[in-house]
């Protein structure tokens, strides 16, 4: 079958210009849900896991963790449900992949669940989508009640004798949400506040059943796996991060938007190729690749190919693939302002340093914007940002104190500048 | 309190979870519709529907930034001010905002008519400055154009 599909390397967006492909009918006029029965008839759970791993496609969530390994961990025993939940709850300042992949191609979504929910043994996927997404919401509402009346989800999925169904869940305004044991948490109705694992979820997940999480795009990009094969997708990106993603690209470029390209293309040709460049022909300052919670490179480390493991050498990390781009006009303490902001507001409050510590960094930042910081206080930030990594529940501290942490790193001086200047030396900068 | 479609529509999403509370957050969001904010008694008859406590779901509504335990005005308008938006003059937006209907973030106009917020990051980066107006994105914004949005609220 693979062979007599194009070889396109914008699978995930091909048809996103087009408003059939959000309807069932346009959908399967292009041949949608036709991979998804075809291995469901013709394959095993466990043929379908070992596919995957051969893929060797990372999940799309900002951890990277391999989709084909994370689902064999599921127990296949058989005694009582087990469960998927789709990770919709997409908040990380800079990403907004996941809301275009559901506006536009909500059935690509529901046949890229279908496969790992046959190859896991789930009954029910919970779709949790954050609150905000209204609209995406009802698209999709729509989308699985269209499949529903259509056999495609239901007691005889496409008439393979497979059952299952797809249960849309809104969140409510909560970033942490969207940790998987916080989501977890908020999809059993109680606070999202992460739990300590282990037991991870695929040993006690919802409900206190098996439970396997993946993000939006993870599965959106399965049935092109299934439907052009493993060497077609590996031809694609990097040998140890293949396929594409969506690159988010937002701030000062002149064509900010979403691009599908390939796992490895350099952060430079992304900000100066596809996104127009920097605006008004000012130039770069830095970039922060993969949303605020990754550390932040200035410019001169941007020829960097976009993969984890190459921008771990870096020291920094591909996350959500949200590209956030900043020109020379740009305050970094501003932007340490403001993204310490988000996270003091966004932490659950669960644990010690993470509750304090966000909000002490957040106050001694501004104070340093505000030109009353000292030495001292740039030495307090550094330590209270060390104090914090690692020593909490879930990752957020960690995502918290890392870009607290690039931003002293790669731009002290300037951090200095405020303090002997008694004032914020950028003007032109933007406004907090 | 809660309506007779409320309460149907909440048993329905009930019906749809391996247990009662997972139906809660919709529950929450549905008597919210109904009344506009989720008042004490509002809560205590949610608690009574799944058997809580009240103070149980008490601590749920004041979790999430989206429940409001006060009544709000006829329309939200929230910007957003994540670190994409700012860089692109969100915050500047805000300002605007704030200037032109006389109220701060998170109050609401004398005539009850909007209710001032900001939010982190909605999700439309690619399309800063931005904001929310109930439930729809508008993107791409300048100050005339939200200007003009605000104008057309009734």
């Amino acid at each position: 079958m693979g062979h007599r599909v194009p070889h396109v390397t914008h699978y995930l967006t091909e048809h996103f210009a087009d408003d059939g492909y959000t309807t069932l009918s346009g959908f399967r006029a292009r041949g949608g849900y036709e991979t998804a029965r075809r291995v469901l008839v013709e394959q095993s759970p466990d043929d379908v896991i070992g596919t995957l791993k051969r893929a060797g496609l990372k999940g799309r969530g900002g951890a990277g963790f391999d989709a084909g390994t994370k689902w064999s961990f599921m127990p296949r025993d058989g005694a009582g449900p087990s469960y998927l939940v789709c990770n919709a709850d997409e908040s990380e300042p800079g990403s907004f992949k996941d809301r275009v992949l559901m506006e536009r191609g909500p059935h690509q979504l529901i046949e890229g669940i279908l496969i790992p929910a046959f190859a896991t043994g789930a009954a029910t996927t919970f779709l949790y989508i954050r609150g905000e997404y209204a609209e995406p919401a009802r698209i999709l509402q729509r989308a699985i009640d269209d499949a529903t009346a259509a056999g495609v989800l239901g007691s005889n999925v496409l008439g393979t004798g497979f059952a299952h169904q797809i249960v849309l869940v809104r969140g409510a305004g909560a970033y942490i949400c969207g940790e998987e044991t916080g989501l977890l948490e908020s999809l059993e109705g109680k606070k999202g506040q992460p739990r300590r694992k282990p037991p991870f979820p695929a040993e006690r997940g919802a409900f206190g059943r098996p439970t396997t999480v993946n993000n939006v795009e993870t599965f959106c990009h399965v049935p092109h796996i299934f439907a052009r094969g493993v060497d077609w997708f590996r031809s694609i990106g990097t040998e140890e991060s293949p396929g594409t993603t969506l690159f988010g690209v937002s701030g000062h470029v002149e064509r900010p938007g979403l691009y599908e390209l390939p796992l490895g293309t350099r952060l430079d040709e992304i900000i100066f190729e596809h996104a127009g460049g920097v605006r008004a022909g000012r130039k770069l300052k830095a970039a922060i690749p993969g949303g605020v919670s990754m550390p932040v490179l200035p410019a001169g480390h941007l020829d960097v190919p976009m993969a984890n493991e190459f921008l771990r050498e870096h020291g920094s990390s591909l996350g959500t693939g949200g590209v956030i781009v900043m020109d020379e006009t740009t305050c970094m303490v501003r932007v340490g302002c403001v993204i310490s902001e988000f996270f003091r507001d966004e932490s659950c409050g669960q644990c010690t340093q993470c509750r304090e510590g966000t909000g002490w960094m957040h106050k001694l930042l501004l104070r340093i914007e505000r030109g009353s910081g000292t030495e001292a206080d740039l030495d307090v930030l550094e330590d209270v940002a060390g104090k914090m990594e690692g020593a909490t529940i879930c990752a957020f501290a960690d995502a918290a104190a890392w870009p607290v942490q690039a931003l002293l790193r790669h731009f002290r001086s300037e951090f200095q500048g405020h303090v002997h200047a008694q004032k914020c030396p950028l003007p032109e900068s933007f406004e907090i | 309190m809660v309506s007779v479609e409320t309460r149907a529509a909440i048993d329905a999403e009930i019906a749809k979870m391996p247990e009662k509370r997972g139906a809660l957050l919709a529950a929450l969001r549905l008597v919210q519709e109904e009344h506009g904010h989720l008042s004490l008694e509002a809560m205590e008859e949610v608690a009574r529907i799944f058997e809580l406590h009240p103070t149980e779901v008490l601590e749920v509504v004041s979790f999430y930034n989206h429940f409001r335990a006060q009544p709000r005005g006829r329309h939200e308008v929230n910007v957003c001010t994540s670190l994409t938006c700012s860089l692109r003059g969100g915050r500047g937006l805000l300002r605007q905002l704030q200037a032109y209907l006389g109220v701060h973030a998170g109050q609401t106009t004398s005539d009850g008519r909007i209710s001032l917020g900001h939010e982190e990051c909605l999700g439309a980066c690619g399309n800063a400055p931005m904001l929310r107006i109930d439930d729809a994105y508008h993107l791409d914004l300048d100050w005339a154009r939200a200007q003009q949005l605000l104008d057309g609220l009734e």
